[in-house]
């Protein structure tokens, strides 16, 4: 029903809009409204229709509305290739913004590269992507793990454990985190990756406890390697966890019963909870007015995560290149993208890094403590998305369309 | 002492596993042959049930799981009442309807509650020997599992009922002849099947991410054990979990996760290629010698 009623809305959208077509400007949206990734994601799509209503208020972005063309791709990698075909081919979009998982984004990059077609990801992910049509708002393991793992290696000790998922995301991050717990002088007592399919960790805990690590690196995606956390507590293991995924996307803190989250480090470049920890000053304010202004529009959102905030700041990028390319063209946009374009964003100043089509970070580490209540012990402001720029990735320069690894850099 | 502690502790975790996943599914698909698709769903419905009557109505966690079951056993009674009547002597027929149960209930779950519902804290606490700490609950689970499937071979094999439900499923026809009430015979025997699946779910409830799809982490698990078991479950579990317990025990101890499942499935082919009627066609054939 609900398919059929998307499909009739759609249509009738693709009807009237080429009716009127260079009115408007087309933003083409893949994002998993339903399915596995849901809980995450619909934040980010409530972001992304925040950000156009306000340009559109303004005036819109040189002289045209934005109009937003958007499918449901439901979790499943499929549904992406074939909505980004539709995007391109049916809707003629002039920018598509979208995905979450890391899947679901190499799914669907291929079809834009070939297509010539400007591409946002804002999601949080392994990092390494060097593309000259792809443009990432999220924050990447140099911004996410070299601030994380040193300072939980000064804090509780040298010796680091890892689980992470395993597939391309997973296994990605587990090798940076390697490469920055050696870096920072410390050891690396364990590792294990585990298939998304596996809900009961009674082994994978006694194997930690065994190797008595000072941190744990918890690399866990999906609803059934989350039951690790409500494991890990009834068995009282007690080991302080970091991460970069939780809390900052699927807000577990609040859907999980205390304490199964407890002494849980993330580092995110943006919560809801910024405002409300940090009582005065630029965070607070930007976060509060924020908040506010989503609130406004969506009363009932059960809570406004980071990738909401990467996904609003992907708009008004898109828009502000735009206005300086003075057109829609792709490589016009790019060229007028890799400029050096900011956007005063939900937590501050984002700046394009025109070598790797990546944004810079305030980065806060979050903790959740006695009853899930949230803290942040550290801010590191304006961090740079530096590794693939120092490796050679130069897109401004030189034209790539690869995904790179600690392993296997760039070859200059 | 910790290192024997250890593995009865890890041993014990996987077997209750194996075992309670497979439990409910023992009765319907064991005993009954109907290839129930949906007892995940049923294991569903059972955590749901426990969870959402612990959170809306804030009763103590042992009442909560009775409410679940209770509501599990009164989902498996109309679901018999209105289709899987129908398919009993009809294996292939069973596997569309029972898949189609499947993929309704699931989406039904998630309309109603969401794509993720709030869990309960796992209850009692853990204890400390040496280097490791454990969780007690845990160590209720592994005796919950052979709690239960003691319980179910004294129902089915030494009460009146047992042998009533026995003698119906083999041939229909003769016990009703001799003045059974086949009718009411499968469906107590149905229910009891879903009301075990449902006592699974409310086990593992409070220790899982509550989802939609909490219950097909347990279907894989179950099958497996239950084919393994082969054609008299109750005879045939507790050595068929305790088989495929230590092979993914071992070579998890030894390599990781991925292998360990992996070997788990390499132990079920061998298995079903050299006993094809499972563990209790090799114990009752030891017997019968």
């Amino acid at each position: 029903m609900k398919k059929i009623v998307i499909f009739l809305i759609s249509s009738f959208l693709i009807l009237f809009s080429n009716a009127k077509a260079a009115d408007t400007i087309k933003l083409g949206i893949l994002e998993d409204e339903t399915g596995n990734f849901a809980i995450a994601v619909v934040p980010k799509i409530h972001a992304y229709e925040l950000a156009v209503k306000e340009i559109n208020a303004a005036g819109g972005v040189l002289g045209k509305k934005l109009e937003i063309v958007r499918y449901d791709t439901q979790s499943d990698n499929r549904r992406f290739q074939e909505f980004a075909r539709r995007l391109i081919k049916k809707d003629k979009v002039d920018v598509v913004f979208g995905a979450f998982s890391s899947a679901s984004r190499e799914s669907i990059r291929g079809i834009m590269e070939k297509n010539k077609m400007l591409y946002f990801y804002n999601n949080q992910y392994e990092g390494g992507v060097c593309s000259k049509t792809t443009f990432m708002t999220g924050a990447v393991p140099e911004q996410q793990f070299s601030t994380l793992v040193p300072w939980m290696m000064e804090k509780y000790g040298k010796n680091v454990y890892t689980i992470a998922a395993d597939y391309n995301f997973g296994q990605i991050s587990a090798e940076w985190v390697r490469q920055i717990v050696k870096e920072a002088g410390g050891t690396m007592v364990g590792e294990e990756f585990i298939p998304l399919d596996v809900s009961q960790y009674s082994q994978t805990i006694q194997k930690i406890q065994k190797a008595k690590p000072d941190v744990l690196m918890t690399l866990l995606v999906g609803a059934k390697q989350a039951s690790f956390y409500e494991q890990q507590a009834s068995a009282g293991l007690g080991i302080p966890m970091a991460t970069s995924i939780n809390v900052g996307q699927a807000y577990e803190h609040r859907r999980f019963a205390p304490p199964a989250l407890e002494n849980m480090y993330v580092t995110v470049n943006y919560i809801q909870e910024v405002h409300e920890v940090i009582k005065s000053g630029e965070f607070h304010d930007k976060s509060k007015d924020y908040v506010k202004r989503f609130r406004a529009l969506y009363p009932n959102e059960p809570y406004i995560n980071m990738e909401s905030a990467n996904a609003y700041n992907a708009i008004y990028m898109y828009a502000k290149a735009v206005e300086k390319a003075g057109t829609t063209d792709t490589m016009k946009v790019v060229a007028a993208l890799e400029s050096g374009i900011t956007q005063d964003g939900p937590s501050g100043v984002v700046t394009m890094d025109p070598k790797s089509h990546h944004g810079s970070h305030t980065i806060f580490l979050v903790r959740v403590g006695k009853n899930h209540t949230v803290t942040i012990p550290k801010i590191w402001k304006d961090i740079q998305p530096y590794w693939l720029g120092d490796n050679g990735c130069d897109l401004a320069n030189k034209a790539d369309y690869s995904q790179y690894t600690p392993s296997n850099p760039p070859k200059n | 002492m910790v290192f024997l502690f250890n593995i009865f502790y890890q041993f014990g975790d996987s077997l209750a596993f194996l075992l309670l996943a497979a439990i409910g599914l023992a009765v319907i698909f064991g005993m009954m042959k109907i290839i129930n698709l949906a007892h995940g769903e049923f294991i569903t419905v059972g955590a749901y049930g426990t969870v959402v009557s612990g959170k809306v109505f804030n009763l103590p966690l042992p009442i909560a799981m009775a409410f679940g079951v209770l509501v599990t056993i009164i989902f498996g009674l109309i679901l018999e009442k209105f289709i899987i009547r129908y398919l009993y002597g009809r294996p292939l027929d069973s596997v569309v309807a029972t898949w189609g149960i499947s993929l309704i209930v699931s989406q039904s779950f998630l309309v109603i509650f969401g794509p993720s519902y709030e869990g309960l804290q796992t209850p009692m606490g853990n204890f400390q020997l040496g280097e490791f700490s454990y969780s007690e609950y845990r160590i209720f689970l592994i005796f919950s599992a052979l709690f239960l499937l003691m319980l179910l071979y004294y129902l089915f094999m030494k009460t009146s009922f047992g042998t009533l439900a026995r003698a119906t499923i083999e041939n229909p026809s003769i016990s009703s002849s001799m003045g059974v009430d086949v009718k009411n015979i499968y469906t107590a025997t149905f229910a009891i099947g879903a009301g075990l699946a449902g006592v699974t779910g409310a086990l593992y409830a409070p220790t899982m991410t509550i989802v939609p799809s909490i219950g097909q982490a347990f279907i894989v698990s179950a099958f497996i054990t239950v084919v393994t078991a082969g054609a008299s479950p109750f005879v045939g579990l507790v050595p068929a979990a305790a088989f495929l317990g230590t092979v993914q025990t071992t070579v998890t101890f030894f390599y990781k996760s991925t292998i360990g499942l992996i070997a788990i499935l390499c132990a079920v082919i061998l298995i079903i290629r050299y006993l094809p009627n499972g563990f209790s066609g090799l114990i009752l054939k030891k017997r019968s010698k």
